[in-house]
């Protein structure tokens, strides 16, 4: 059937569409987020579960109460807020708790706003940050890696692995480590930390992916590890007993994370390159402050929702330059 | 970052390009329309005078409508035949909007009606040039249809040095300039040595997106010999056919922002502009016909065809092997800012460059959701707008904020649009809120106007009472001296 009712072009488009981006953001993180679960178990797996479920259920209840198309609860937004917030807490964190941060990301970071797009701050990183504050013992429960066994013809499933409430531990950077943790463990993830922090690795070659599905830009990723490492270097450089080296900075916490897909969300970063080359280095540059000087031993979800608030400022004043008008300006 | 500093110019797209399916066949000659639907209203709204009338025999070529200057090139008789009438018939708006047509029944002659071949046509003078361009009715074949003649005088007049012939073609699909150059490269340059003369411009830079290399080498050869002409290959990125974009990469001027070509020694041209203008000086020959690509995956045989102009939509698709069932739109142009054929009954005019017929499969609709400001469109922009802050602001009519962003500088390549993953259309959006704004302009012009009149009035009602007051008073004194005087006279008795 010809439409010749006319309308105004491009008739061409990408495939490309808003919720195919977030499913394929959600499939490049799971290497990491099944890394979690081999390492920290059966609770690592509950957590996941009860975000994810819980972020979408709570979108779907929303727009149903706005009276909007409910199946956009489906469009991979929500899914995706949840597995974030899921991969940024502790294995062993209370079902409960895990539940609660997910219906807090939906309904206040992102619904409140008005819906997908408009909100200001990474909805899981402000559930995080609500989580923490209001319940640090619970959210700082680091669970030891309990991972099972492959070796050998049985799989040997440790005690830890099936507990809930795993061995606590330190993690490399609340500085109580009684023996410092090798590089490399923390690049592989067999350090202790949140869920699906961990492994530096699987995290780096999920972000590649979607940099090279240009769903995301290199000018935040490369900014925000700029940001984090320069101040790092330097303060290494003078004093390397007193702060950690660059690379372990990068390596530890939730830097990749924030680095490939929390600072990089697409909602709450400027759109401009030149914006998002600021964005993301005042992102690295925060985290570095909150990790050395802070009361918190991370710092990636405060410095995101700092610099978050800023983001829209920065698209107001960071326009690209528009063509031709620079010759304008020579002439005058 | 590598990939950015290989770049031309910021932003761009690399639409899914299809071209294949027609530039390797050529040109098909052999199309010869029944009727032809010459309107005698241009687009923005200038109207022609018929010189025929019903019942007339025409000879193709011959000269049937005029318009009142240069700006309106006038119309020839683009093939052999009888005038059947001149009644209202569609133009090639998308509005449905008619307007009075002359209408051509062909027979099967295509000869010329009259021929003046000219010998050593590169000897003529700049003028008599532009005079034969001017009775030719050449306008702008790259779509937007500005009268040749009109540009060459403003060159000439503001002094422009470089000629930039646009071989660009960056839109999907098209291929009708690719095909003319490959068969007719040798008057291309033809053609751009005359607008050379005629523009008095001291060289030439001939672009050609490099995805044409065929094009390129014929181009290359029939250049070969002249200096001041150059051929250069510029990369494939959708919009390299944009003027701005072309002259900055040929070069590496940009052209000031809200200014033109002209403002820094630039006249631009179409490679089939400068074909036509060939054929105009060398053989007297006005434009009359042009060739087409008509493609798509819903189009029976693709192919590059030329057709005379004014021949309807549905007798070069009937030539062309038909519609398919699964064609879900028409369009003049290409995909990304051709323009919806409306009805199968309008006739093509000169700035047609192709019929489209997309698929279902090729639009891609779907349905819009929530924008997700992911930025995409922001770095597609060829012009360095912000798209996705203009169409929020010209959802909320705030058309002031709009124009603030620069929504005037859009050229609605239709690469934001192209690349958004929420299905916005913002270029429907740019184009509503840019008529607003020059709605309101007008608007605003006019109650300018209005109370500029209104306060001359007012003075000079004003200015009227004063005199009629002072001309009452001096009467009035005039009254009264007189009898002054007489008294002093009387006291002096």
């Amino acid at each position: 059937m010809i439409d010749f009712e006319p309308k105004a072009g491009p008739f061409a488009h990408t495939s490309n569409s808003s919720s195919r981006i977030m499913y394929t953001v959600v499939l490049t993180l799971l290497p990491a987020a099944l890394m979690g679960i081999y390492q920290f178990g059966l609770a690592s797996l509950q957590t996941l579960l009860v975000c994810c479920v819980m972020a979408v259920v709570t979108e779907y209840i929303c727009l149903k109460l706005m009276n909007r198309a409910a199946n956009a609860c489906l469009d991979g937004s929500a899914l995706l807020t949840g597995l974030l917030l899921a991969m940024s807490l502790p294995a062993t964190v209370p079902v409960w708790l895990a539940g609660f941060g997910s219906a807090f990301a939906i309904i206040v970071g992102k619904q409140i706003y008005g819906g997908l797009g408009q909100n200001l701050f990474n909805p899981a990183m402000l559930a995080r940050v609500m989580l923490l504050i209001c319940f640090p013992v619970e959210m700082t429960n680091w669970a030891v890696p309990t991972p099972i066994d492959f070796s050998g013809n049985q799989v040997a499933v440790p005690q830890g692995w099936l507990q809930f409430d795993g061995v606590t531990a330190a993690t490399p950077l609340s500085g109580l480590n009684p023996e410092p943790v090798s590089l490399l463990s923390q690049f592989l993830g067999n350090a202790a930390g949140s869920l699906g922090e961990t492994s530096a690795l699987l995290i780096l070659l999920g972000g590649l992916v979607l940099l090279y599905r240009r769903i995301i830009h290199w000018a935040i990723p490369l900014s925000f590890i700029a940001g984090l490492c320069v101040p790092a270097a330097i303060a290494y450089l003078f004093a390397p007993e007193s702060f950690s080296s660059p690379l372990a900075q990068l390596l530890s916490g939730g830097a990749m994370l924030g680095a490939f897909y929390i600072a990089t969300d697409l909602v709450t970063s400027p759109t401009s390159v030149r914006g998002q080359l600021i964005y993301g280095g005042a992102c690295g540059a925060l985290i570095w402050l909150i990790r050395s000087f802070g009361n918190y031993p991370e710092g990636v979800a405060f410095a995101v929702l700092i610099v978050n608030a800023a983001s829209p400022l920065i698209d107001h004043y960071l326009r690209p330059s528009i063509f031709g008008s620079k010759s304008v300006m020579e002439k005058s | 970052m590598l990939n950015l500093l290989s770049r031309p110019f910021r932003g761009g797209i690399h639409p899914e390009s299809y071209k294949t399916l027609t530039n390797g066949s050529g040109i098909d000659r052999f199309f010869w329309p029944r009727n032809v639907f010459l309107s005698l209203q241009l687009r923005n709204g200038a109207l022609l005078t018929p010189l025929v009338k019903a019942g007339d025999s025409v000879k193709r070529g011959q000269l049937i409508a005029k318009g009142r200057n240069d700006m309106v090139a006038p119309l020839h008789a683009p093939v052999n035949g009888i005038v059947t009438g001149i009644t209202p018939h569609f133009s090639s708006h998308p509005s449905k909007v008619k307007c009075d047509t002359i209408i051509i029944r062909a027979n099967g002659d295509r000869r010329w009606g009259e021929t003046h071949p000219q010998q050593n046509y590169l000897a003529l003078s700049s003028d008599e040039i532009i005079a034969r361009v001017r009775d030719a009715g050449i306008v702008g074949l790259g779509g937007a249809g500005f009268p040749t003649v009109a540009k060459i005088q403003f060159a000439r007049k503001g002094g422009a040095d470089t000629l930039v012939i646009n071989g660009g073609e960056c839109e999907p699909y098209l291929t009708c300039d690719d095909v003319a150059m490959q068969e007719y490269a040798p008057e291309v340059i033809a053609g751009v040595k005359l607008l050379m003369i005629a523009s008095g411009t001291k060289k030439a830079i001939i672009g050609v997106e490099d995805n044409k290399p065929a094009a390129l080498a014929q181009l290359k050869s029939a250049a070969s010999e002249d200096d001041a002409i150059e051929v250069r290959a510029a990369p494939s990125i959708y919009p390299m056919g944009s003027e701005r974009h072309l002259i900055k990469f040929l070069t590496g001027k940009e052209v000031p922002m809200g200014g033109h070509a002209g403002a820094i020694g630039v006249l631009v041209h179409n490679i089939a502009t400068a074909r036509a203008v060939y054929q105009a000086v060398r053989f007297q020959r006005p434009l009359v016909s042009r060739v087409i690509t008509v493609s798509g995956k819903g189009i029976g045989s693709p192919r590059n065809v030329e057709v005379p102009v004014g021949t309807p939509v549905n007798e070069v698709l009937e030539y062309c092997g038909g519609v398919k069932e699964s064609t879900s739109r028409l369009l003049f142009g290409g995909p990304m800012m051709g323009q919806v054929i409306s009805s199968p009954y309008i006739p093509i005019d000169k700035t047609v460059g192709g019929i489209l017929a997309l698929t279902d499969d090729e639009v891609k609709t779907r349905e819009q959701t929530e924008c997700i400001r992911c930025g995409q469109c922001v770095r597609a922009c060829p012009m360095g707008l912000m798209p996705f802050q203009m169409a929020a602001y010209a959802r909320l009519s705030d058309f002031s904020k709009t124009e603030e962003l620069g929504v005037n500088h859009c050229l609605s390549c239709g690469a934001c649009s192209y690349v958004c993953p929420a299905s916005l259309p913002l270029v429907q959006y740019f184009q509503f809120a840019k008529g607003s704004i020059n709605a309101n302009r007008l608007k605003a012009q006019r109650s300018a106007t209005a109370r500029a009149l209104n306060e001359e009035r007012a003075q000079r009602l004003e200015r009227e009472a004063a005199a009629k007051a002072a001309a009452k008073a001096a009467k009035a004194a005039a009254r009264k001296r007189p009898a002054r005087a007489t008294a002093q006279e009387s006291e002096n008795d």
